[in-house]
């Protein structure tokens, strides 16, 4: 079963049909017990960081996580605010703390050129790492969907999978040892969007 | 690069069958001489299979009737199309935004009641995210030269100026501006450039426009003119022998960046 975490963030049904269209036995979890059957999970979010962070604090999701995802090494997919919640810190509206997963803070977009605009809206091309099992399948670059005005600073270029493009390179995926993530939103990213949701129901980290 | 976006706006009308309510698809001309086209989620799954960009929902009979009927739609649609997609019609509370949001709309557009009750902007926008917020903006171009916001379909003279009100939009938190010109709607005759670039000019979200698409031309001359991020158009893509990739293959010849998805 594919864990679909519900903690009042935004678009589930569009992940959750995504899924379902590639053929997973997903769920959408609304208590943190369910993630122990799981094997996998999704962790989407829409919305500002301080939210999320309380949020998944308040659903008990935020202890289940960390058990899951650090000690049972389940594979995750971050999506957008779920992939930002990752980093160490958070700056939207107030400083906060996130779960520390990836070395990284999330930082406001500030492209160098003047005429682009915040927040990045629309469909953007993605280069990925050579070899990476998430975008298996697809050309570099490949276009993504994009909804954003903070993105993640990593520390560690290591952690980098893909970047985007928006006046300076912006992370568009990070991948470390079972947890993946992504800026952008597979589940509204046509084909090619599906083919990443795919790549992470077949990934063997 | 970020790419310019084109996106086919479906606008529904309620129909009755007897005792159940389906929406229909319908074009109008200058907001009005409405004409049923037919089913709006079969036309969204060509649109996919089109790679448009993104689809805008706009329910024009929200204010009147059932809005269960519409969010029915936005499921259904949910389920068969993998794209970004507005929502829009008769929107007044945070309740109609979550209503929608949890249907499956990514974004949700405002009009009216923006106008009517403005704190409803910042509201949607620090409970759900700046980036579903769309305000809508319907105007018109008056005899003295000045452009008026109007309402209510484009029955309501607002009074306001269009472009301080693009502007107050943006900073109470609307994540991306639509354009809509009432005296180009529907009529082929090609967008409104000039105001298109005077809201382009002063606001720093991303700005839609929509209005008078004809010819492939009229969408190159939006970006290229009018600096809009994004074009939408409805007429243009029900009537014409035009579907998307066409027309995305032309604005490609132009020079201008958007997604050739092969």
């Amino acid at each position: 079963m594919i864990a679909v975490i519900d903690y009042g963030m935004g678009n589930l049904l569009s992940v959750f049909n995504g899924l379902q269209m590639v053929g997973a036995d997903a769920r959408i979890c609304t208590a943190p017990q369910d993630l122990a059957d799981a094997e996998r999970i999704i962790l989407p979010g829409v919305g500002a960081f301080p939210d999320c962070v309380r949020n998944l604090k308040t659903t008990g999701f935020w202890d289940a996580l960390n058990h899951e995802v650090l000690e049972k090494k389940k594979p995750i997919l971050g999506i957008c605010l779920g992939m930002q919640v990752m980093a160490k810190r958070g700056s939207e509206v107030q400083p906060c703390e996130g779960l520390g997963w990836f070395d990284a803070e999330v930082v406001r977009m500030t492209p160098a050129d003047a005429a682009l605009r915040v927040p990045q809206i629309g469909w953007n091309d993605v280069s990925f790492r050579e070899g990476s099992p998430l975008f298996k399948g697809l050309k570099c670059p490949t276009d993504f969907y994009f909804v954003h005005s903070f993105f993640m600073k990593c520390a560690n270029p290591e952690d980098v999978d893909a970047t985007c493009d928006y006046g300076g390179a912006v992370t568009a995926a990070v991948r470390r040892d079972n947890i993946f993530a992504t800026q952008f939103h597979p589940e509204k990213s046509q084909d090619y969007g599906l083919r990443v949701l795919e790549n992470f129901l077949s990934w063997m980290p | 690069m970020l790419k310019k976006r084109l996106i086919p706006k479906l606008q529904l009308r309620q129909r009755r069958l007897g005792k159940s309510v389906r929406m229909v698809l319908v074009t109008t001309i200058q907001f009005g001489g409405v004409m049923e086209i037919g089913d709006p989620v079969s036309q969204a799954k060509i649109y996919q299979a089109q790679a448009a960009d993104e689809l805008i929902f706009v329910d024009l009979d929200a204010h009147v009737g059932d809005r269960d009927t519409m969010a029915e739609v936005v499921k259904t649609a949910a389920e068969e199309i993998f794209m970004p997609f507005t929502v829009g019609g008769g929107v007044r509370s945070l309740s109609d935004f979550r209503r929608l949001l949890n249907s499956g709309a990514d974004k949700v557009s405002i009009n009216t009641a923006a106008v009517e009750s403005p704190g409803l902007i910042d509201e949607a926008a620090r409970v759900f995210g700046a980036q579903c917020v769309v305000l809508s903006i319907d105007y018109r171009r008056m005899p003295d030269g000045r452009w008026t916001v109007w309402t209510r379909g484009g029955k309501q003279e607002t009074g306001l100026d269009l472009v301080t009100w693009a502007k107050e939009g943006e900073s109470r938190g609307a994540g991306e501006i639509l354009l809509t010109s009432i005296d180009r709607d529907g009529t082929t005759t090609g967008l409104d450039i000039e105001t298109t670039k005077a809201v382009a000019d002063v606001v720093s979200v991303p700005v839609i426009t929509s209005g008078g698409c004809g010819l492939a031309r009229h969408f190159v001359e939006g970006f290229i003119d009018g600096k809009a991020d994004a074009v939408s158009a409805g007429t243009f893509f029900c009537f014409k022998d035009q579907n998307p990739m066409q027309t995305r293959a032309h604005i490609r010849n132009a020079g201008i960046p958007i997604r050739l998805h092969t």
